[in-house]
């Protein structure tokens, strides 16, 4: 079987299952996997990116997604006038002493050796750090007790939220840039080690850093994007209530239908032209040139390719792709909730959908992001009735069947890493294996 | 006096929790160490590995609990830990007979064993969830509290700053001990430890000295079975049984073995002592202890505390970069890029 039609009965596969909830549980909640199947799909191409195309092991997903998140606040949240005057200039100050620092830093570390400079570093790193506490602790003190219910933080630019996903990418990729400079060229294991510290890092600032995105108390009611409109507000419509009676469906039921298809729709364009991007870099000499970097390093960097900047840049933009799925996906919630960021769920789930789908192949990637996203959701209903079936025969108070029935929910991620040590084991190369060039 | 009420001080609430959560990490580190010195990955279902032993070790407390079974001043999970041990080398072994074995003698590349880890990760994760659930568990509520007490300490010493030694802190260390001593005589004594050092130095050299490599494996999972229980019971002993926080103790415990030096069991016990007093300095706030130092009445104002203790994952993490930046092969040389 070629992979063209591979690739197209499995999407088929993909497309029946998806009918088949909208038939079966409701056509919402369809539209609802199926908005997330879009989101990882795109969170799949980013890491297929990485792993595909350079082998590199990034697992820190869930920190970049997260950076896409606070762009989604600080692009669309307006700005808030009081914390700002309150706190701003304290936090520019800090934020020009650290930059100061760091100049030092970089200035010392170039210009000296030895002893003396470890020395002078070390004691810039301590007056730095001070200096900086010492503007930094008192403003955040102010914009935290400015309003804390409501606000107490300084808002953001009061933009469109759709800019939010660019920023969310620019964001991610900023953190990849950091960490790719410190992990890369050495061996792979340090990259996913460190990969999985700065994701840790980063939900940990998130959650305590209420100055900017109020951390726990979450940052509720964000904007929509331009053409989502909202439920309440088409329900009103006479055109729409019309529309209604002629599909003979209800009002409200048809409103989530229509708000979640606007989402599908943006979302379907980011991963198309992202998809597209993949594609023809794959297929340009700059695919070849990563191709042959990951096959084996050491020839070509005899070719003359710089494999560690090539590192670098690939690492780089994957990340920036998954934290434009972030951003998305903060968006699509409208709400940022640091503290829902689970590993399990925003980083390990990935690594099965591109491993599952087929590293290497952007099809693949996509194919793995909507079959484990669907399979991830739909897990829990069918094993609770699997369970139900099979315990069928206890008491309603067994304790044994009430146990087995809280637990369900976990035999999915038995069954996911079950369903990838097989994949691993008997197709390596996933449903759709990279193909030949 | 002041002096030593500072000492007190300092004590109690930073050299003792240090000790406990470094002893903690040097178990678990050595268990990643050696899988890595054998097998050549990290394995990254190490920490969940851990939380299936702590289960297990926990079942079998309730299961003795229930019989009436108790061990005097010392809490029961003791004497269920050769059972959890079991349940966890049984597991252990059970996965590198239907997973890792195929990909050793396909000679897969390390990435695919981590790779593999991840998965097998998920199982565990949701095995672990499935048994027991994903609620608190308290440990360790029988036996005696403390080997003495902070009242007990301030009529001995006479200071104003008591010193508390809880049990289950003197156990964590005594049977941190206890497990490297045997560990170490084990590595350096006996044949198979031998055999293991040779392989885990180079492999081609033990494999024509006539090392078994199946068995230098099975022990190897067997050791690092047998610690990642005993540091998961230990941790839970003294703080709290949640899987979630296994999943998070993978950084520290990672970066204690890489900031060792990655496949060097001294290394693994150093680092994890050097992880857990940084991470516990730099998150601790000075102000008592300078109330008692500065001279005069001056009181500093806040907590003087460099980093507030949810960051305490970033101090792991700035301490591997810096070792990854500076020496890659850790403090005692293990194996490297």
């Amino acid at each position: 079987m070629s992979n063209r039609v591979r690739i197209s009965s499995l999407f088929a596969v993909m497309a029946i299952l998806l009918v088949t909830v909208g038939v079966v549980q409701s056509p919402s909640l369809a539209l609802a996997i199926l908005n997330l199947c879009l989101i990882s799909a795109v969170m799949a191409l980013g890491i297929n990116i990485q792993w595909g195309y350079a082998g590199l092991l990034n697992v820190g997903i869930m920190g970049f997604a997260a950076l896409g998140g606070v762009a989604a606040v600080l692009v669309s949240k307006g700005p808030v006038a009081e914390t700002i005057a309150v706190g701003a200039p304290g936090l520019l100050v800090a934020l020009l002493v650290t930059v100061v620092t760091i100049a030092l830093i970089v200035l010392v570390y170039r210009s000296m050796k030895g002893r003396l400079r470890s020395l002078l570093v070390t004691l810039i790193v301590v007056a730095g750090y001070f200096t900086a506490r010492n503007f930094f602790d008192p403003a955040v003190v102010a914009i935290e007790s400015t309003d804390s219910a409501a606000t107490g933080y300084l808002g953001g630019l009061g933009l469109p939220i759709i800019f939010s996903w660019l920023v969310g990418g620019l964001f991610a990729g900023g953190a990849a840039w950091l960490i790719g400079k410190v992990s890369l060229g050495l061996r792979s294991d340090y990259l996913a080690i460190a990969t999985l510290g700065i994701s840790e890092i980063i939900i940990a600032v998130l959650k305590n850093e209420d100055w900017l995105t109020r951390g726990v108390k979450n940052v509720t009611g964000l904007p929509r994007p331009y053409p989502v409109p909202y439920e309440v507000e088409i329900q009103q419509s006479p055109a729409f209530q019309s529309w209604a009676t002629y599909l003979g469906v209800d009002v409200v039921e048809l409103s989530s239908i229509v708000v979640k298809l606007a989402y599908s729709g943006l979302f379907a364009i980011v991963l198309l032209i992202i998809l597209l991007l993949c594609e023809s870099a794959l297929r340009s000499p700059w695919g070849r040139m990563m191709r042959a970097i990951r096959d084996n390093e050491t020839a070509a960097e005899a070719m003359g390719k710089d494999v560690k900047g090539r590192h670098l840049q690939v690492f780089i933009l994957g990340s920036a792709v998954v934290g434009i799925a972030g951003a998305m996906l903060t968006t699509l919630d409208g709400q940022f909730t640091p503290g829902t960021y689970n590993p399990l769920r925003f980083t390990f789930l990935i690594w099965a959908m591109v491993i599952i789908g087929g590293s290497g192949n952007n099809w693949g990637a996509v194919l793995g992001g909507f079959l484990v996203w669907f399979f991830w959701v739909e897990a829990e209903p069918v094993g609770l009735w699997f369970i139900d079936l099979l315990t069928s025969g206890m008491d309603e108070t067994n304790p044994l069947r009430q146990h087995l029935l809280s637990g369900a929910a976990f035999m999915r991620l038995m069954a996911m890493g079950i369903i990838m040590l097989l994949v691993l084991r008997f197709a390596p190369k996933g449903l759709i294996p990279e193909s030949r060039r | 006096m002041e002096i030593m009420n500072a000492l007190a001080l300092l004590s109690n609430y930073l050299v003792v929790p240090a000790l406990a959560y470094g002893s903690q990490l040097a178990l678990g580190a050595l268990g990643v160490t050696l899988v890595y010195g054998i097998l050549r990955f990290s394995n990254f279902a190490h920490g969940e590995l851990m939380a299936f032993g702590t289960m297990a070790v926990i079942l079998m407390t309730w299961f003795l609990q229930a019989q009436g079974i108790s061990f005097g001043a010392l809490p029961t999970e003791l004497l269920a830990l050769p059972v959890g041990i079991l349940a966890t080398v049984v597991l252990a072994l059970g996965t590198d007979r239907v997973v890792y074995r195929f990909h050793r003698s396909k000679k897969s590349q390390p990435v695919i064993f981590l790779i593999a880890s991840l998965a097998v990760m998920f199982f565990y994760s949701g095995l672990t969830r499935f048994i027991i659930g994903t609620a608190d568990r308290n440990m360790g509520d029988d036996g005696a509290r403390f080997i003495f007490t902070a009242r007990e300490f301030k009529e001995w010493s006479g200071l104003d700053e008591g010193i508390a030694l809880r049990t289950t802190q003197g156990i964590t260390v005594v049977v941190t001990l206890v497990c490297v001593v045997a560990l170490f005589w084990f590595l350096n004594r006996t044949r198979a430890g031998k055999s293991m050092r040779a392989y885990s130095d180079n492999e081609d050299l033990a494999l024509l000295s006539g090392v078994n490599p199946e068995r230098v494996v099975l022990i190897a999972w067997i050791l690092a079975a047998a610690l990642a229980t005993v540091a998961g019971t230990m941790y839970g002993l003294d703080k709290t049984f949640k899987p979630f926080i296994y999943l998070q103790l993978l950084l520290p415990i990672f970066a204690s073995a890489i900031v060792g030096g990655l496949g060097s069991p001294v290394g693994a016990v150093a680092g994890g002592f050097v992880i857990a007093f940084s991470e516990i300095t730099v998150t601790f706030a000075y102000k008592r202890v300078l109330t008692y130092i500065m001279p005069g009445d001056n009181v500093p104002d806040g907590l003087v505390q460099l980093l507030s203790t949810e960051y305490k994952f970033a101090v792991s993490f700035v301490i591997l970069v810096v070792v990854l930046l500076v020496r890659p092969t850790g403090i005692f040389k293990g194996q490297s890029v």
